[in-house]
């Protein structure tokens, strides 16, 4: 039987990286980007004020990081915020939402679908459909084609 | 508005000529063909075949009467009218992939062609040889040229890729045409110099944490050469004015991604997608800002007609709802996509 007496290292050579037509995204310096605040969004979920809590969670999305940990924080934290709301209370949520923070809260959302847990894709989907009626199709559009996301 | 049926294939790229009594259409294979206008029907008058793939763009220059053709097969072809007949001649663009879009320049002198081998490829003639030259614009298109649009001072070219970025290029071929005077966008202007880029968060107050945005699927030049609009994948539209480059106003529509786009006016535009209508946008330049100005397809009102229980039933079983659907197909003129607009403005007296 033949053996491969010959080095096999040049297999685990990845040549995609030497191709100098690859195309290599723009590096945007995201580090800063901590996500929202955890302690001012509880306080104001506890005092039972969730439109501000909805504003505060949607500021600082962690888009540039490259720090999973951050990006599931801010996640988790706005499933919360989320579910605290009333079902009737969603629409006026989403009325006092301009339009970045109505496409930011669509990529939130579809965040959510990727990891579904007992009860959030049911909160998840009403809050698709009045940010729907909202945004437009082109909100999903842009969820779809943004190179990064949260 | 008039609606005229040619085929039942797509019609993937199409051109008029000078008084648009004539059309020239691909119908999404390796032909083109001229269809000419008779009272109120269209006849087919000629059939153009030279090219080997099917045909990804058409240009006919009003003024010389000739017709470019770029497409899948990595070639383009001049078609001049010679006797009643077109005949063609071949242009070597040196490109190793498909050719995407083709636009003669406003003078006629040049034209230029985007490819998929992400260069630009600008050919003028040279009478020496009898034969049509290209020049390559390389750096630093990245991916797929999608679409172009001159700049009313023939020199200038405005580009949009799928590397999300929409750029506009100096096209200057010193062989051609004299040295151009400076415009809002830049007085330097060798071959090939990029005087404008659309940056990666390139929407001032617009998305600006979408980094990136979209392919580029449509670009256009005003009037007068000063403001560049855009459509990108992303469903915006865009609009930069030359000289102020910090200042590029977008509008994140509601409607599917935009194809294709063109000005009206300084300050209007026009532009049609994955939406089935045009639509008509309203640039304002003092504040900056776009915003939407209404579709322009309307569809007729139907008339209310009641719905039998089989209807309903059949409803139930296809679209999970039993009410009378008023979305049954698209109300708009178009049945699928819009991929090619061509806007012509006519003065009556």
């Amino acid at each position: 039987m033949s053996k491969n007496t010959v080095s096999n290292r040049f297999r685990t050579v990845d040549v995609d990286e030497y191709d100098e037509n690859k195309f290599v995204d723009e590096e945007d310096g995201g580090e800063n980007q901590l996500g929202p605040d955890e302690a001012e969004v509880d306080s104001l979920i506890r005092q039972g004020n969730l439109m501000e809590a909805l504003q505060a969670v949607l500021k600082n999305p962690p888009i540039n990081t490259k720090n999973q940990n951050v990006k599931d924080c801010a996640e988790g934290l706005v499933l919360k915020v989320l579910s605290a709301f009333k079902s009737s209370d969603v629409d006026k949520g989403v009325q006092s939402l301009d339009k970045n923070g109505v496409d930011l809260l669509m990529k939130y959302i579809y965040k959510g679908f990727e990891t579904p847990s007992d009860n959030s894709s049911a909160v998840l989907l009403q809050w698709h459909e009045k940010a729907l009626s909202a945004g437009g199709l082109g909100c999903i559009v842009r969820v779809l084609t943004a190179r990064k996301t949260v | 508005m008039s609606l005229h049926q040619f085929l039942l294939e797509p019609i993937t790229c199409h051109a008029w000529n000078r008084d648009r009594t004539q059309i020239a259409i691909s119908p999404n294979n390796h032909e083109v063909h001229i269809y000419q206008k008779s009272g109120n029907q269209w006849v087919k008058s000629h059939e153009l075949k030279e090219h080997n793939g099917h045909i990804t763009g058409i240009d006919w220059a009003p003024k010389s009467d000739r017709i470019v053709t770029c497409g899948a097969d990595r070639n383009a072809y001049v078609w001049s009218l010679k006797d009643g007949v077109w005949k063609p001649t071949l242009v070597i663009l040196r490109i190793n992939r498909a050719a995407t879009f083709v636009k003669w320049s406003p003078l006629e002198n040049k034209f230029a062609v985007g490819s998929g081998a992400r260069l630009i490829s600008v050919c003028y003639f040279e009478s020496d040889n009898d034969w049509w030259v290209s020049k390559h614009i390389k750096k630093p298109i990245r991916s797929t040229v999608l679409s172009l649009d001159w700049h009313p001072n023939n020199v200038l070219l405005a580009a949009g890729s799928c590397d999300f970025k929409c750029r506009v290029f100096s096209a200057y071929i010193k062989e051609v045409e004299e040295k151009p005077g400076p415009t809002v966008w830049g007085s330097k202007m060798p071959f090939g110099e990029v005087l404008f880029e659309s940056g990666p968060s390139g929407v001032s107050g617009g998305a600006g944490d979408g980094a990136g945005g979209g392919w580029v699927h449509g670009v256009c030049f005003s009037h007068s050469g000063n403001r560049l609009a855009w459509t990108s994948h992303d469903s915006t539209v865009a609009i930069a004015e030359g000289g102020k480059t910090s200042t590029i106003s977008s509008l994140s529509s509601e409607t599917l991604p935009l194809l294709c786009v063109s000005f009206i006016t300084e300050n209007s535009l026009v532009a049609a997608g994955h939406d089935c209508y045009p639509v008509l946008f309203v640039y304002d330049g003092t504040k900056g800002s776009v915003t939407f100005g209404g579709k322009l397809d309307v569809p007729k009102q139907t008339s209310q007609r009641g719905i039998s229980a089989r209807e309903r039933f059949q409803n139930l079983d296809r679209r999970a709802t039993s009410s009378e659907t008023t979305e049954q197909g698209l109300e708009s003129l178009h049945k699928n996509s819009i991929r090619w607009g061509c806007i012509c403005v006519f003065l009556g007296s």
